[in-house]
């Protein structure tokens, strides 16, 4: 078991194994997607109140699902690393923070472009959508907070300890944006009609969902390469990986 | 070991001695807290910096807004607390800085008292000159934002425990950027998103009061916070500063 | 205190490696070596503010990680800087110092007289020189009741008495069974002063 973790652990293994493992998940993601956009815009029906534009929301929820739950990943990855001083624990949170802070960043755009045409204004203080807002914070708090280190250990350290604290305080601050919501404004409006939707519509969404929780882990997988690439490009397996990707290049651009 | 130390040091030389007894551990929370307010004390031209700031910036609402009394009134509760939490937050920068730089931080962290109990004396030492100075004043804004009478107490009571939170989850965020040279920034950027819980029962507990309702719910909420933030602050901020201070 | 396989390395950059070493009551032990080999860094994991790469750190026989607490209060560690206030006086820094560590039931005032700052006990440190502010956390050796007293280049910015007071405290320290490990530049005029030298194990190469 521990043979296991460790070995898990190590940059190289990884390296190699999602190497062999990404052309796999690769064309999955894309067949879903293709798959679920066109279920998703073509032939689910039109929605009665708001007509073609609630498609999407084939977009948005899976984008917003992803939005938290990327936290989570970046807040375990740290975790990780705190405790058992796992490298590639540390990689994959630095690779996981800025994919978050942009997936948070797109659910709260493409709930602005639908917000248009729904209640006729761009941004409405909801309390999702502020939830939203106040994950985008945290978010850029830890892209920040890494950055301004110079030390990378040190980095890892500190912003583990943040997303830690974030994670424990994210409940808090969801239920109290709730309580504020209810507070200020009766529930008039009801956001989105996702438990009452009919079924042929629901298809799609859960294949979009499934595409993008594919597509999240393609990209945090690649991130977290180029980032083992950055740290252990000093190393000799690295620069072995370099010669050999150098030579297929010259024997392929020779026989053009 | 009292014993040892008698015995006259020709007699016992290269004698393995005895190990010292441990303090108790309130005795660094005291000394720290003693300590800090004592500097505290010393600099007292910084020590109403936050407070003037406070005040001042609420001064200049109404002549953004425009000296209208029911407006000011409906603005009051929302914006004293923002200004709260801005004069916290400017002070908490300072919290571990001088501590870093002239290297007692580094004594506070081998000490052999817990190190949290040590963060947490600095952090009641930090409340004490700027929370709590904030809180007893916000009643005069109160009144230079026709803060409606009903409000007061709910107001300096909401602001006790919110000042205390914002202490709290400020030095997590003074810790983490210890060693940074622009942490003022940053620690405002990446502690804000924990102040939201607190703005949102605070202002609404006066509000409230105010609309001739109950603040009962919010201010136990806010009180809630509060105990989360004094359950979980001590050790993040502890383990920040182990963490942060090797830049 | 037994330190044995220390490695450090910052950033995947090793700094050293396979340091091993050991005081016993009555030594003094002085780490040598040129700048950037890792003194300061491996006096800071001696007294904890560091953790090492790999390598153990025992005392008095058990592992250091199961008595943290009981170790730091049988160590005194002076620092690059003096770690004092400096809007506050020697008697006033001495007395919160003395708070976090056991110290002896001796008076502050004449451990301030024998580091040499009698008459300046309640003057602010800020107005002191940088070596008077050196011998307030010299007075800190002098009250504690510690067995290790881990110090970092402590001749710095001090005058040729003060080099003389430290070699005396150094020396009474070692005979009533106490253990010294320092890093300094200058040899030391104390008989039986072990050398460890860093660069022989330093990772340059």
């Amino acid at each position: 078991m521990w043979r296991w973790f460790h070995r898990l652990g190590s940059p190289r293994w990884f390296y190699q194994t999602s190497g062999r493992w990404l052309p796999w998940l690769a064309v999955l993601t894309l067949a879903l997607l293709v798959i679920g956009t066109l279920w998703g815009l073509a032939f689910a029906p039109e929605d009665a109140r708001q007509g073609n534009s609630f498609r999407i929301i084939y977009i948005h929820v899976p984008v917003s699902f992803l939005a938290l739950a990327g936290y989570y990943v970046m807040a375990v990855a740290g975790a990780v690393n705190l405790i058992w001083r796992i490298k590639l624990a540390d990689m994959v949170m630095t690779a996981a923070a800025p994919l978050g802070a942009a997936l948070t960043f797109l659910a709260l755009f493409t709930g602005a472009i639908w917000g248009k045409p729904t209640w006729g204004t761009y941004w409405v203080w909801d309390a999702r959508i502020t939830s939203m807002l106040v994950l985008l914070f945290l978010y850029l708090g830890v892209v920040v907070l890494r950055n301004s280190f110079s030390g990378r250990d040190t980095a890892g350290k500190a912003c583990a300890i943040l997303a830690l604290v974030g994670t424990v305080n994210i409940p808090i601050i969801y239920k109290s944006v709730d309580w504020w919501f209810t507070l200020h404004q009766p529930a008039t409006i009801k956001l989105s009609g996702a438990p009452s939707m009919h079924p042929d519509m629901f298809k799609p969404l859960l294949v979009m969902i499934l595409a993008y929780y594919c597509f999240y882990a393609l990209v945090l997988i690649l991130n977290t390469r180029t980032e083992i690439l950055h740290r252990e490009r000093r190393t000799a397996w690295v620069n072995d990986l370099a010669v050999s990707e150098l030579a297929v290049t010259e024997l392929t651009s020779n026989e053009q | 070991m009292t014993e040892a130390l008698r015995t006259p040091a020709s007699q016992q030389a290269v004698q393995e001695r005895l190990p010292p007894e441990l303090l108790p551990p309130g005795e660094g929370f005291v000394g720290i807290l003693k300590r800090d307010l004592l500097l505290a004390f010393r600099h007292r031209g910084e020590l109403a910096n936050p407070l003037i700031f406070f005040i001042m910036v609420t001064a200049l609402i109404p002549i953004a807004v425009g000296p209208q009394k029911a407006l000011l009134s409906q603005l009051a509760p929302g914006m004293i607390w923002v200004m709260a939490l801005l004069g916290t937050l400017l002070s908490s920068d300072s919290l571990f800085q001088s501590d870093y730089a002239d290297g007692t931080l580094e004594q506070l962290i081998i000490s052999p008292q817990p190190l949290w109990l040590l963060v947490l004396a600095k952090i009641s030492a930090h409340w004490l000159v700027t929370g709590l100075p904030i809180t007893l004043a916000a009643p005069i804004l109160g009144l230079m934002l026709a803060l409606p009478e009903a409000g007061y107490a709910t107001l300096v009571l909401g602001l006790a425990m919110g000042t205390a939170t914002f202490s709290l989850f400020g030095a997590i965020g003074a810790a983490l950027t210890v060693a940074l040279r622009k942490g003022g920034v940053l620690l405002s950027l990446i502690v804000m998103p924990l102040y939201f819980p607190v703005l949102i029962f605070g202002s609404a507990a006066v509000q409230r009061v105010v609309d001739g309702g109950s603040a009962g719910a919010p201010l136990a909420l806010l009180g809630a916070v509060f105990a989360f933030a004094l359950l979980l602050s001590p050790f993040a901020t502890a383990a920040s500063l182990r963490a942060g201070i090797n830049g | 205190m037994a330190f044995a396989a220390l490695g450090f390395e910052r950033d995947d950059v090793p700094l050293f490696d396979g340091l091993s070493g050991a005081v016993a009551a009555g030594d003094i032990l002085q780490i040598a070596g040129g700048n950037g080999s890792g003194k300061t860094t491996l006096l800071r994991i001696l007294s904890t503010a560091l953790t090492a790469t790999e390598g153990s750190l025992h005392w008095r026989g058990i592992a250091l990680a199961l008595q943290r607490a009981e170790y730091l209060a049988d160590l005194v560690f002076v620092g690059h800087s003096p770690g004092i206030k400096l809007a506050l006086t020697p008697r006033e820094n001495l007395s919160w110092l003395a708070r976090l560590y056991p110290v002896r039931e001796q008076d502050i005032a004449e451990a301030l007289v024998r580091v040499g700052l009698a008459g300046l006990e309640d003057v602010p440190c800020r107005t002191l020189s940088a070596g008077q502010q050196r011998r307030v956390a010299l007075a800190r050796l002098v009250i504690a009741r510690a067995t290790l007293w881990i110090l970092d280049e402590p001749m710095t910015a001090i005058d040729q008495d003060g080099v003389a007071l430290i070699e005396e405290l150094l020396r009474a320290h070692a005979e009533v069974g106490g253990a010294v490990i320092l890093s300094s530049h200058q040899a030391l005029n104390i008989d039986g002063v072990r050398v460890l030298d860093l660069a022989e194990y330093a990772c340059h190469d």
